[in-house]
């Protein structure tokens, strides 16, 4: 079981409002995203549900159960931190052995457990040694492995990918993937990378300052961005923002239009000229600039031979244009 | 940064630095030689002396003057006592500083510290005369006391700056993972923390050994410590150079030893952890 | 990271610390403060009565006094002196590549092992005794009159025994600040043409300043009740050339037996003591603030 409920809660250090009022509801089994720049909140949020830091006001519940004012180590969560955090004195036995030890276990049990997961996590082979003499990727999985020994309500993951290289993070995010088609344990995973976010979620919430800009599945997000903060944060590369006239004429403040929306079309409504061309192999990214509209990034697959300088037409595809008011609010 | 060092400049440095060493050395080397003479030879040229006779005749006489074994035994309790005891009130005090900081811990760490400034004398008469009241003169519960209060500052301040190293976040997994605070400080803070505590505990026994205002004013016979031991040599038995020479070496060999032997924890408590 | 439980427990935890040093600095102070004000003498027991502040005049208009505090100025100044230059001196030379380094660290560190009442004999007897020290024996060597050192010049003498104590000391902290030095800050600084000498000026000295500001910090708290190396060599001698605060204060309650006067030279001492403490804690909370 793992259903978490925030109500009205707050926090603020000093005279320094970190999040405002804000609830939230997370399911029991669900992998739940909290996405948004640095210094938004994310964190903070996180280390509120894991007791590692008091609400200023509100109501924490755990499957039910008022928690608030639980300690961390009675609230039934586990933890993977951004620099792992494990334990350098203890083998890698021990570190995922702790939390067993420390709910008072029989050293049979432990042993066991400690097994059971190492397998899981491909550790087995690793149990005698020190932390120190592991690659990243590794202490990643001692981490992980200090976590499900515990059987935990829920896992908290705080920017656990943020220390391992590009590659290795990709394999990581899929192998946590699995780990939650497995387990079926409700996840909340914080991070800055959206691409993360998409590709591990059930639920992202997206959020800046504290506040929370939209909850929702992947897609939906993306596809019904609530306003421009959620617009321009979810997706790759950033959506085109466009003002001025251009905008006014479709009756809106800014005009949105993601650069997988445009195409490179004889005989476009947009004349420009190509700025920067970026050859991905699989895609070509352009930045055109295109006169009474500014500049634009227009994705477009495959190879296209495009220069610094070449002239190009472009044409927004039908229904993919997001129309924001001056409150920065999408309009129906 | 490899670097081409000429072999000339390399010699040259070689024999100052051993020079210098040596020279700063010298003192403690010519009482372990004195150590072993005797008598009528200590007193000689140095020269005269180098040339003479080896003899273990001083160590002997020293033994049956006086109990250097008691007094050994008075510093190894009393250095070690109050260290042990400064580093049971030391931990949890430099965990709240360094885990828990608030707007005042710094005022707080500079604080104690300068407790360290208050000049002793400033306190002796009272702590004569309490001792004396109390009936604690020449005991060394008295003294165990005494020093771990000198010492307890240093003690945190040394902590403290060795905790700050420890990332918070090691802690917080710890409590996640349901440790309670003793359980979090025992299992987790102290064994990681154990250089540090490693210097910090060398550096204070041989404050604590050396210590010689206090030892000196509240001990004369039964808990005297070695620093008192040899500061009954101060006259008139000071010219008898190879006794004196002698016991000197007993009362500083045991922390010579120690110091030699953990040189690397001790250099880094020497620093006080103020210094990386 | 502080939620109210550990907040709590914190303050707990702290608690026994601050109680315990609290009632050291102020049960002893308060009682000294009061037996100030006493006519109190050991040798006539029952016999106290207030005086007001007649231990302050007395102490104070003592030649001893003054003579004391210049002695306690120039016995700290003059250690740091020696022990700061000497130190980065020393570190400068020992932090250059040679061969036997680790014997002689071991060798420099030494003096820092040997208790004061030990150093004191040593040099009092084997070295600057006028008859059979070492240096007696060299400078007949050399055909000149020995010289008594602790006689004609018992401060210099101490200063430069207590200097042998804490050179080692210094040295130590400074070597090991050098040895954090960039590397590559110095060849950067190379390769923008500065000298060996301007290196040193602009970026050795400035690395060092907060190394040095410890050692003056940690030094001044001990060089402030130097104690046994006087009792061992001089007992303040001759006269009062070689006595310190410390020790007039010891002389008067423990050697006249006068209480009231040496508490009044206590609380003198606490107060000079917290000028110079003042004026240090200013000067390293600064430095240490980063």
């Amino acid at each position: 079981m793992g259903q978490i409920t925030l109500s009205s809660v707050t926090k603020s250090f000093g005279d320094v409002t970190v999040i405002p009022p804000l609830d939230l509801r997370i399911e029991d089994g669900e992998f739940v995203v909290f996405v948004g720049p640095s210094g938004c909140g994310k964190s903070t949020l996180l280390r509120l549900i894991a007791g590692l830091e008091d609400t200023s006001s509100g109501k924490i519940a755990i499957d039910g159960t008022e928690a608030t004012d639980l300690p961390p180590a009675k609230r039934g969560l586990a933890m993977v931190f951004q620099s792992y955090a494990l334990y350098p004195h203890m083998s890698v036995r021990k570190n995922i052995a702790f939390p067993l030890k420390m709910a008072g276990l029989s050293p049979e049990i432990q042993a066991q457990k400690v097994e059971a997961a190492a397998k899981v996590l491909n550790l087995t082979s690793y149990l005698d040694r020190r932390p120190g003499q592991l690659s990243g990727g590794q202490r990643q999985r001692v981490a992980i492995g200090r976590a499900i020994v515990r059987e935990p309500a829920a896992f908290l993951f705080d920017e656990p990918l943020s220390n391992l290289d590009a590659s290795l993070r990709v394999s990581m995010r899929q192998e946590i993937s699995e780990l939650h088609q497995t387990l079926k344990t409700t996840m909340i995973y914080v991070t800055h990378d959206q691409v993360e976010a998409m590709t591990m979620a059930d639920k992202i919430v997206v959020l800046q300052a504290g506040r929370i800009e939209q909850v929702g599945s992947p897609m939906e997000l993306y596809r019904h961005p609530a306003n421009l903060f959620v617009a321009g944060f979810i997706g790759s590369p950033k959506m085109n923002f466009i003002t001025g006239a251009e905008a006014a004429q479709q009756g809106c403040t800014t005009l949105g239009v993601r650069p997988e929306h445009i195409d490179v079309v004889e005989g476009g409504p947009w004349q420009g000229t190509v700025g920067l061309a970026e050859h991905l192999g699989s895609d070509t990214f352009l930045k055109v600039n295109v006169a009474g509209v500014g500049d634009l990034t227009v994705r477009v697959s495959g190879e296209r031979m495009l220069r610094h300088g070449d002239p190009v037409s472009l044409a927004p595809q039908p229904g993919k244009l997001y129309r924001f008011g001056a409150d920065g609010k999408a309009l129906a | 940064m490899a670097r081409k060092t000429t072999q000339t400049r390399t010699a040259v440095v070689t024999v100052a630095a051993w020079t210098i060493g040596l020279l700063i050395f010298f003192p403690i080397l010519w009482i372990i030689i004195l150590g072993f003479k005797s008598e009528g030879d200590a007193i000689k040229t140095p020269l005269a002396v180098l040339t003479s006779d080896w003899t273990l005749a001083s160590y002997h006489e020293v033994q049956e003057r006086s109990n250097y074994f008691l007094h050994f035994m008075n510093s190894v309790i009393l250095s070690l006592g109050s260290t042990l005891l400064a580093l049971v009130i030391a931990i949890p005090a430099a965990w709240s500083m360094a885990f828990v900081p608030g707007k005042r811990t710094k005022d707080l760490l500079m604080w104690m510290l300068s407790t360290k400034m208050m000049p002793a004398v400033g306190v002796l008469v009272p702590m004569y005369l309490m001792f004396r009241d109390f009936g604690l003169l020449d005991t060394r519960i008295g003294l165990v006391v005494v020093l771990t209060l000198i010492n307890l500052p240093i003690v945190i301040w040394m902590l403290y700056t060795y905790f700050k190293e420890i990332p918070g976040e090691i802690l917080e997994a710890a409590r996640m993972d349901g440790a309670n605070l003793r359980a979090e400080i025992l299992h987790v803070l102290t064994p990681m923390a154990v250089p540090g505590i490693a210097s910090t505990v060398l550096l204070n026994v041989i404050l604590a050994w050396n210590e010689a205002f206090w030892t000196l004013q509240l001990t004369t016979s039964s808990a005297a410590p070695l620093t008192q031991f040899i500061a009954s040599y101060s006259s008139p038995e000071g010219l008898f150079y190879a006794k004196l020479s002698a016991a000197s070496t007993m009362a500083i060999a045991p922390i010579l030893i120690l110091g030699w032997f953990s040189q690397k924890q001790l250099v880094r408590g020497l620093t006080f952890g103020a210094v990386k | 990271m502080a939620t109210e439980h550990s907040r709590t427990a914190a303050r707990l935890m702290v608690s026994p610390a601050v109680i315990l040093l609290f009632l050291w600095m102020i049960v002893p102070l308060a009682m000294t403060v009061y037996f100030s004000f006493l006519r109190y003498n050991l040798l006539m027991p029952g016999m106290e009565s207030f005086t007001g502040f007649d231990n302050y005049y007395y102490f104070l208009s003592n030649s001893a006094f003054m003579d004391a505090l210049v002695n306690t100025l120039l016995l700290v100044g003059g250690v740091l002196v020696i022990t700061i230059f000497g130190g980065v001196a020393l570190a400068l030379l020992l932090d250059q590549p040679f061969k036997g380094q680790g014997i002689v660290r071991i060798m420099v560190i030494a003096p820092f092992f040997v208790m004061p009442t030990v150093s004191a004999l040593v040099w009092k007897n084997m070295f600057m005794n006028p008859v059979n020290g070492m240096f007696a024996h060299i400078a007949k060597t050399f055909g000149f009159q020995p010289f008594d050192f602790l006689a004609h010049a018992p401060l210099a003498s101490i200063i430069l025994i207590v200097a042998w104590s804490w050179l080692p000391f210094s040295t130590l902290i400074l070597l090991t600040a050098l040895q954090s030095l960039d590397q590559e800050q110095m060849e950067a600084a190379e390769m923008d043409g500065a000298s060996w000498m301007n290196r040193f000026i602009y970026l050795t000295v400035p690395h060092l300043t907060r190394s040095i500001t410890v050692v003056i910090l940690i030094q001044t708290i001990f060089l402030l009740s130097v104690f046994a190396e006087i009792l061992v060599t001089t007992n303040g001698g001759p006269g009062t050339a070689s006595t310190n605060i410390p020790y007039l204060v010891y002389a008067q309650s423990l050697l006249n037996y006068d209480v009231g006067g040496g508490s009044a030279g206590g609380i003198i001492a606490v107060i000079l003591a917290n000028i110079v403490a003042v004026f240090l804690m200013r000067m390293i909370g600064k430095n240490l603030e980063t």
